[in-house]
């Protein structure tokens, strides 16, 4: 049985280092706001498997689950305000690029 | 074990669907498909219930949050798109390359390592962990949910008031 996780586990960490390379390098070249916002969500996916195989290879799937769902109901707020926030930059400037929301008034 | 690679290859291919496609709409449909994979994943490493979470929220209500935001957004003309494909492609050509460098070196550089698992004894029943044993999470959990209702009434609130001025 341990060899078998560790053998899980060696096939996941590699793709797991992958969706985490993808996600951040879509958000350093992107500038559209949204695409930021999908990137953020490629990089929490890779976090939440992360999480299931450790909870899976140490035979502790419960936690792991419990951790889980806690991480999928943030995930959600933070998309909605998020989006909140985006739509709001959209009504102000006229778009969704990043670059157009540098000018802070205080 | 063959399925495993199978749904991990597909996974980081969705992920590059959401990078390369030049459509926010087609990025965000992509993203469900990434979440599916994810969820498929889940259901073989023995996470029935955060599968289900997974599949209902992340593939479902965060994409329709997605689309809601892309349609308040103002569409893309058809030769900014092609335009736009053509840049995006140049500017995300490195990717591929670098993953597949990324991949081989991890797997090399992870084949020696001897990993010592922990041999513990664990709770066996979700609902235990969730409601037991995890309930200052669930107390910031519910912190964060009034937090993000409070702020989504605070942006919608100032959209209205800027439309009466």
């Amino acid at each position: 049985m341990s060899t078998t996780n560790i053998e899980i586990l060696r096939i996941f960490i590699p793709f797991i280092i992958l969706l985490i390379i993808t996600g951040f390098y879509y958000i350093l070249a992107t500038r559209n706001l949204i695409r930021i916002l999908l990137g953020v969500e490629i990089i929490t996916k890779a976090a939440l498997i992360a999480i299931i195989v450790a909870g899976y290879v140490t035979n502790n799937t419960p936690l792991a689950q419990s951790l889980t769902i806690i991480m999928i109901i943030i995930e959600v707020f933070v998309v909605a305000v998020a989006a909140g926030i985006i739509i709001q930059i959209y009504k102000r400037t006229g778009s969704v690029d990043a670059r157009n929301i540098r000018n802070l008034r205080g | 074990m063959n399925l495993i690679f199978a749904l991990l290859i597909l996974l980081i291919l969705a992920a590059l669907m959401v990078v390369f496609s030049s459509r926010l709409l087609i990025a965000a449909i992509s993203l469900a498909v990434t979440s599916i994979m994810v969820t498929l994943l889940m259901f073989w490493l023995n996470s029935p219930i955060a599968a289900v979470f997974e599949l209902s929220i992340c593939a479902g209500l965060i994409t329709v949050i997605f689309i809601t935001t892309i349609s308040f957004v103002k569409p893309v003309e058809q030769e900014d798109l092609v335009e736009n494909r053509k840049r995006r492609i140049k500017k995300y050509v490195a990717l591929p390359v670098i993953l597949i460098i990324v991949w081989f070196a991890v797997s090399f550089l992870i084949k020696p390592l001897v990993l010592a698992l922990p041999a513990i004894a664990p709770e066996t029943n979700v609902a235990n962990v969730l409601w037991n044993l995890r309930q200052v999470d669930l107390l910031g959990q519910a912190i964060i949910l009034l937090v993000g209702v409070f702020g989504i009434v605070v942006l919608f609130k100032e959209g209205q008031i800027d439309e009466h001025h």
